[in-house]
């Protein structure tokens, strides 16, 4: 009995042996992939722009997000990516409370309008009670209270022709000794004038902490966490998005994520 | 061609038994389920818990699994937790790789893509492999309900329910009948496959799109929740890697010369005395 134990032992421990030097050798072979530029990924990367052309397709363009009720507010909004900004902008504004923030829309608008905080949160507001999930795979249902997106952009007037917003932001994502790399992401105008896009500054009924985004942070309900920019200060209309930042849309965008972030 | 009349033939005939589409079909998901895998455990990797509900309890406890490292006396040490019960799984969960250098990642690089921690590649690769096996479900599910593969070999009827048990008996037993469809608990494991587990894969799978959820909410529903859908759609994987590794043991116990040339060639040499039909080779 013991000899069977020790070959069955033996054969276990030879076949995990076996089967996980062939898996180490087929994986990294396919490390190749995680080269951003690589041709091959390239072509990989193509499926997402179908499921963008895919989504875009099959979901209208005014159909919400679901709405929870209040009941399902069981956790504090969990803060991920930029929760401190340190650049000296930011800093003197938090400094101030947010007294001298100006929210900016800009480019392709016909006029250049900025607003305050105070003004913001004068306009009439939307608040809803959705579920965020982060590109990690984890989630979190919380109280969003802001000014709707689409009203504001109204205001300045959309040129015909601009096809994207760029969200930028004023918290330094990445440290360097290169320098700073400021946050950036940037939508369609489908999800810029979603009825659900809002320029939130509250959450779970209490002014927007610093940790989630503080004065301004976005939400576009329909997409990953990383499609809703905390710390915004400007919008910008443009046609094309090659020209701003590495040319991808986004921060991580920029390195490697799916511009839609729709899934 | 001489057969000798008086003795019954040592091989019965050689029949067309797999279509194209069934072997196109099959290698694509071959091909699509290995990269789906390695890259939906990079993905898992990013956080490696799941939860029951729509939500991840931070200050709250809903998870059913989760994969970490701890530090101990004794240094640090991979732990996996699943339903409150923690096991000890350094070396394979939470941590792994050389004693000197350990990675401390949820599954180790051995069985992700990309083999280091890369959660934008693990999406591009699962997107793209995720379209093409959706397509090829889609195609196969089309061409066999017009060609009666369906009908024919994966839809169980009453006589297959009522042959399990000899069939399980004759399973055990490796006692395999080549016959010109599938038997019974083969029928059952495949339509168990195709109408259970890869429908199940793919809905809770669009079931973490937020964009989908709000096209379909009756996702949110089904599942109940999106971080439920995440832990079924895990689930649904350790059964499809199951299904996988019994596939494997019974190619190799049927034959695998003859059941690897009926996936390539269509064509599968039953077992003697399977009555010969037109179109049969001998």
């Amino acid at each position: 009995m013991s000899r069977l134990i020790v070959n069955r032992r033996k054969f276990l421990v030879g076949s995990a042996a076996l089967g996980s030097s062939l898996a180490l050798s087929g994986c990294n072979q396919f490390d190749f992939l995680g080269q951003r530029g690589n041709p091959v990924r390239q072509a990989l990367e193509q499926a997402n722009v179908l499921t963008y052309q895919a989504q875009r397709a099959l979901i209208g363009d005014q159909v919400l997000a679901r709405e929870y009720a209040a009941s399902e507010i069981r956790q504090g909004q969990r803060p991920n990516g930029s929760t401190d900004p340190t650049t000296a902008e930011y800093v003197s504004l938090r400094e101030a409370n947010f007294e001298p923030y100006r929210l900016t829309i800009k480019g392709m608008v016909d006029r250049e309008i900025s607003f305050s905080l105070a003004e913001l949160r004068n306009m009439p507001s939307r608040t809803q009670i959705t579920r965020h999930d982060c590109v990690e795979g984890w989630s979190c249902i919380a109280k969003w209270t802001g000014t709707p997106l689409g009203p504001v952009l109204d205001q300045a007037g959309v040129k015909q022709g601009a096809r994207y917003c760029v969200y930028h932001c004023y918290d330094n994502i990445q440290r360097s000794i290169s320098g700073d790399i400021l946050y950036y992401t940037s939508s369609d105008l489908v999800d810029a004038y979603h009825p659900q896009t809002i320029l939130s500054y509250g959450l779970n009924d209490e002014v927007l902490p610093v940790s989630n985004g503080a004065p301004v942070r976005l939400r576009i309900e329909r997409a990953l966490g990383y499609k809703q920019p905390k710390y915004l200060h400007t919008i910008e209309l443009v046609d094309d998005l090659s020209s701003i930042g590495r040319g991808k849309g986004g921060y991580w965008e920029d390195n490697g994520y799916d511009w839609y972030g729709g899934i | 061609m001489t057969e000798d009349k008086g003795l019954p033939p040592a091989k019965g005939p050689l029949v067309y038994r797999q279509s194209i589409w069934t072997r196109l079909t099959h290698w694509v998901w071959a091909i699509c389920l290995f990269f789906l895998l390695l890259s939906g455990l990079q993905i898992f990797n990013a956080h490696p818990t799941l939860y029951i509900g729509e939500q991840s309890g931070f200050e709250f406890d809903n998870a059913v699994l989760s994969i970490g490292a701890v530090n101990t006396p004794s240094g640090p040490r991979g732990q996996t937790t699943v339903f409150g019960q923690t096991f000890d799984t350094t070396g394979v969960l939470g941590m792994s790789g050389p004693a000197a250098n350990p990675s401390f990642v949820g599954f180790p690089g051995a069985v992700t893509i990309p083999s280091f921690r890369d959660l934008a590649t693990g999406r591009v690769v699962h997107f793209f492999f995720g379209w093409i096996f959706v397509a090829a479900l889609f195609i196969w599910f089309l061409a066999s309900f017009v060609n009666g593969h369906l009908r024919r070999d994966i839809l169980p009827k009453g006589r297959d329910i009522i042959g399990l048990p000899r069939d399980a008996i004759d399973h055990v037993r490796l006692r395999l009948h080549h016959g010109r469809s599938y038997s019974p608990l083969q029928k059952l494991s495949y339509f168990a496959v195709f109408f259970v587990l890869f429908p199940l894969i793919i809905l809770t799978g669009l079931t973490m799109s937020p964009g989908m959820d709000a096209a379909w909410p009756w996702l949110l529903d089904i599942f109940g929740g999106r971080q439920t859908a995440r832990t079924i759609h895990f689930v649904v994987m350790v059964l499809l890697v199951l299904f996988f590794v019994v596939h494997i043991i019974m190619v190799l116990l049927a034959g695998p010369l003859n059941e690897l040339r009926s996936m390539i060639t269509g064509w599968y040499r039953t077992s003697p005395g399977t009555p010969r039909e037109q179109g049969d080779k001998p």
